[in-house]
C-alpha cells in the first residue's frame, strides 16, 4: 500500500464532498461525517504501524522523482500529529450532535469540519513548502467558513479581522517562498535541506528564516502576532472553538518545528535564540491574559497561547530532551485543549453564560463534571502523573542542557500560573453558593459528557502510560534531530 | 527588466498597505487584492526573468533559452487561491454590512459581549 499516507487526506475530502449533496438530511449528515472521520482514523492507525516498522513513507505524485514532483512524506512525527488531529475531529463531531444546533447542521457544518481535517492532515503530511501553503489555504478556507457559520454579529465582526490577518500572512508566505526559491532553486523540503548548507551567503537565508517565522507565527499565535486570536476564537460556538484551539495553531507550530529543524539550521545562534526569546515572551503574554479575564472561554483561549510558547521553547533548544518534550507536549496539548473546551462548554451551557462571576455551586448537582474537570486542569498544568508532566519535564530538561537555561525557570514558574488560572474556574464554578442554572436535559448532558470523558481518559492514558508512548515520541524526535534520515527517505533514488 | 519589476512590486505593496490602512471595508478588500498581485509578481521575478523558448525540449534550443516553468505553475495556484479568498471576503463584507449596518471598520470595534 504505497499510497497509504494519502488516505488520511483523501478520505475526509471524499466524505465532505459526498456530504455536500444532501445538506438537509441531518441523520445522514451526522452518520456519514462520523463514518468519514472514523475511516480516516483507521487509515492513520495502519499508517503509524507501517511507519513504525518500515521507516519514513514518501510518495511523489505522478511518479516524478523527488526534487521535481510534489512529495508527500509521512514520518513518525507527522503521523502522530495526523493521528491526534483525526481523533480530535472524530470527538468534535460526536460533541457537535447535541450542541451545535440543527440550523447549523443543515447548512454545511459537517462538510466544513471534514474539509478542515483534509487541510490539517495535508499540511502535516506534505513535503513541499509550496504545497504547505496550498494546504494552509485549504484549512484556512474551511476555518473562515466555520468561524462565521451562523452569521451572528460578533462572528461577522471577528471574521473580518481574522480573514484580513490571514490574507496578509498568506501574501507574506508567497513572498517568502519566492525569496527561498530564488536563493535555492528548489521548494522540496528534503532538497532544501541538502541545498541550504551549500550556500555561502547565510545572511539572506537568515532573513528568509525570520520571514517564515513571521508567516507561521501568525498561524501559531506567537508573541507579537497573537493579537487576533482571543477575539476570533471567542466568537464561534464551543465545538468549533475546540476544533480550532486543538488544531489550527498547532499546524503553525508544526510548520515552525519542521522548517527550523530540517533546513533553517545555518545560523542557529541567531534564529533559534530569537525563537527561544519569542517563546518565553509568548508564555508571559498568555499568562497575563489567562489571569486577567473572568470568562471561562477567554481563560482557556489564553492557555492555547501559553502552550504554543512552551512547545516552541523546547524546539529552540535543538537537543534531544527538548525536541522529544516538544513533540510529547504538542500531542498532549492538542488532546487536552479539546477536552478542556468540551468541559467548559458544558459548564457554560449549564449556567447559560461564560462569565465566571455569575457561576457557583455546581459541585453538588454535577459532581462527575467537577471531578473530570479537576483532572483535566491538573493534566494541563502538568501535575504528575498526568499527561502534561512528561512533556514539560523533558522541555525543562532540554532548556537546562541548552543555551537558554533561564527559559526553563520561566516555564516552571508559569506552570503555577497556568494551574492558578484553570483552578480559578473550578473554584468559581463548582464551589460557593449555588446559582440558578439553565435546565439541561439528561440525555443532552450525557451526549456531551461521553466524548469529553473519553477524551480526558485518553489524556490520562497518555500521561500514565508515557513509558509506553516514549518509543514513538523518541522515534519522531530522532527524525527531527537527524535531518539526514528524512532526506535519505525522500531523495532515495 | 528586474529593476522595473521590483519598482512595480514595491508600488503594488505600497498601494496595498495604504488601502488596507483605510477605514472603508471595500478599500481594504481592494488593498488585499493588490497585495496578492504584488506577491504573484514577486514570484515571477524571483524565478528569474528572460528566456524566450517555452519549457519544452526541442532541437536547437539551449538550456539558457528556456523560461523557468515553476514560478508560472506557482502563480497559477496562488492566483486561484487569492481569487477564492477575495470573493469570500466580498460576500462577507456584504453580509456584515447588512447585519452590522456599517462598512466602517472603526465602528466594528468593541468587546464581544456588546450585543
Amino acid at each position: 500500500m504505497i499510497n497509504l499516507l494519502l488516505f488520511p487526506v483523501l478520505i475526509p475530502l471524499l466524505f465532505a464532498a459526498i456530504l455536500l449533496f444532501f445538506p438537509k438530511n441531518i441523520r445522514m449528515q451526522r452518520s456519514i461525517a462520523a463514518l468519514g472521520a472514523g475511516l480516516a482514523l483507521i487509515a492513520v492507525l495502519f499508517l503509524i504501524a507501517k511507519v513504525k516498522t518500515d521507516g519514513i513513507q514518501a510518495v511523489t505524485l505522478g511518479s516524478w522523482d523527488a526534487p521535481f514532483g510534489i512529495t508527500m512524506v509521512s514520518d513518525l512525527f507527522s503521523a502522530l500529529l495526523v493521528l491526534s488531529a483525526t481523533v480530535i475531529t472524530l470527538f468534535v463531531i460526536f460533541y457537535s450532535f447535541p450542541t451545535i444546533g440543527v440550523e447549523r447542521e443543515q447548512s454545511f457544518y459537517y462538510p466544513a469540519v471534514l474539509f478542515l481535517l483534509t487541510g490539517v492532515n495535508g499540511a502535516f503530511t506534505t513535503g513541499d513548502i509550496f504545497n504547505l501553503f496550498v494546504f494552509f489555504e485549504v484549512l484556512l478556507m474551511s476555518s473562515y467558513m466555520l468561524i462565521v457559520h451562523g452569521g451572528q454579529k460578533p462572528q461577522l465582526r471577528e471574521t473580518i479581522k481574522y480573514l484580513l490577518v490571514n490574507i496578509i500572512s498568506s501574501a507574506l508566505f508567497v513572498s517568502a517562498v519566492a525569496f527561498l526559491y530564488s536563493v535555492t532553486g528548489t521548494l522540496n523540503m528534503a532538497d532544501l535541506a541538502v541545498k541550504i548548507p551549500q550556500i555561502e551567503a547565510t545572511g539572506i537565508l537568515t532573513v528568509i528564516a525570520v520571514l517564515f517565522l513571521i508567516v507561521f507565527g501568525f498561524k501559531a499565535a506567537i508573541f507579537p502576532l497573537y493579537f487576533w486570536l482571543p477575539g476570533a476564537y471567542y466568537a464561534p460556538p464551543i465545538p468549533i472553538l475546540a476544533l480550532f484551539g486543538a488544531l489550527l495553531t498547532k499546524v503553525g507550530v508544526y510548520a515552525i518545528m519542521r522548517t527550523y529543524t530540517l533546513f533553517f539550521t545555518m545560523n542557529t545562534d541567531f534564529t533559534h535564540e530569537l525563537l527561544a526569546i519569542i517563546a518565553i515572551l509568548t508564555i508571559l503574554a498568555g499568562c497575563i491574559g489567562a489571569l486577567a479575564y473572568f470568562d471561562v472561554k477567554k481563560i482557556i483561549i489564553y492557555n492555547i497561547i501559553i502552550a504554543v510558547g512552551v512547545i516552541l521553547f523546547g524546539v529552540s533548544q535543538l537537543n534531544e530532551a527538548g525536541v522529544n518534550g516538544s513533540i510529547f507536549y504538542l500531542i498532549h496539548d492538542m488532546l487536552i485543549k479539546a477536552a478542556l473546551f468540551f468541559l467548559v462548554g458544558i459548564v457554560a451551557v449549564i449556567f447559560g453564560t461564560s462569565n465566571l462571576r455569575q457561576m457557583g455551586g455546581l459541585m453538588k448537582t454535577y459532581p462527575v463534571l467537577g471531578w473530570v474537570y479537576l483532572i483535566t486542569a491538573f493534566g494541563l498544568a502538568g501535575i504528575p502523573p498526568l499527561s502534561g508532566f512528561p512533556g514539560k519535564l523533558l522541555i525543562v530538561q532540554g532548556g537546562f542542557e541548552g543555551p537558554q537555561f533561564w527559559g526553563s525557570i520561566v516555564i516552571l514558574v508559569t506552570s503555577l500560573l497556568v494551574l492558578l488560572s484553570v483552578i480559578r474556574i473550578f473554584v468559581y464554578a463548582f464551589w460557593g453558593e449555588p446559582v440558578e442554572t439553565v435546565p439541561l436535559k439528561k440525555s443532552t448532558y450525557r451526549q456531551m459528557m461521553i466524548p469529553s470523558v473519553l477524551l480526558v481518559a485518553l489524556t490520562v492514558f497518555l500521561g500514565v502510560g508515557a513509558e509506553f508512548f516514549m518509543p514513538l515520541i523518541s522515534g519522531a524526535g530522532e527524525v527531527l534531530l537527524n535531518p539526514s534520515i528524512y532526506i535519505d527517505a525522500v531523495l532515495k533514488e | 527588466m528586474e529593476i522595473i519589476m521590483s519598482v512595480v512590486i514595491g508600488f503594488l505593496f505600497m498601494a496595498a498597505v495604504y488601502l488596507m490602512l483605510s477605514k472603508s471595508l471595500i478599500r481594504i478588500i481592494i488593498g488585499t487584492g493588490l497585495l496578492s498581485h504584488g506577491a504573484h509578481l514577486l514570484i515571477l521575478t524571483m524565478g528569474g526573468l528572460g528566456g524566450t523558448a517555452p519549457p519544452v525540449v526541442a532541437e536547437g534550443v539551449s538550456i539558457s533559452d528556456y523560461v523557468d516553468p515553476l514560478p508560472q505553475a506557482l502563480i497559477l495556484t496562488a492566483i486561484v487561491i487569492s481569487f477564492a479568498v477575495t470573493s469570500f471576503f466580498l460576500v462577507l463584507a456584504y453580509r456584515s454590512y447588512q447585519e452590522l449596518g456599517t462598512d466602517n471598520v472603526n465602528l466594528m470595534r468593541g468587546t464581544e459581549d456588546d450585543d
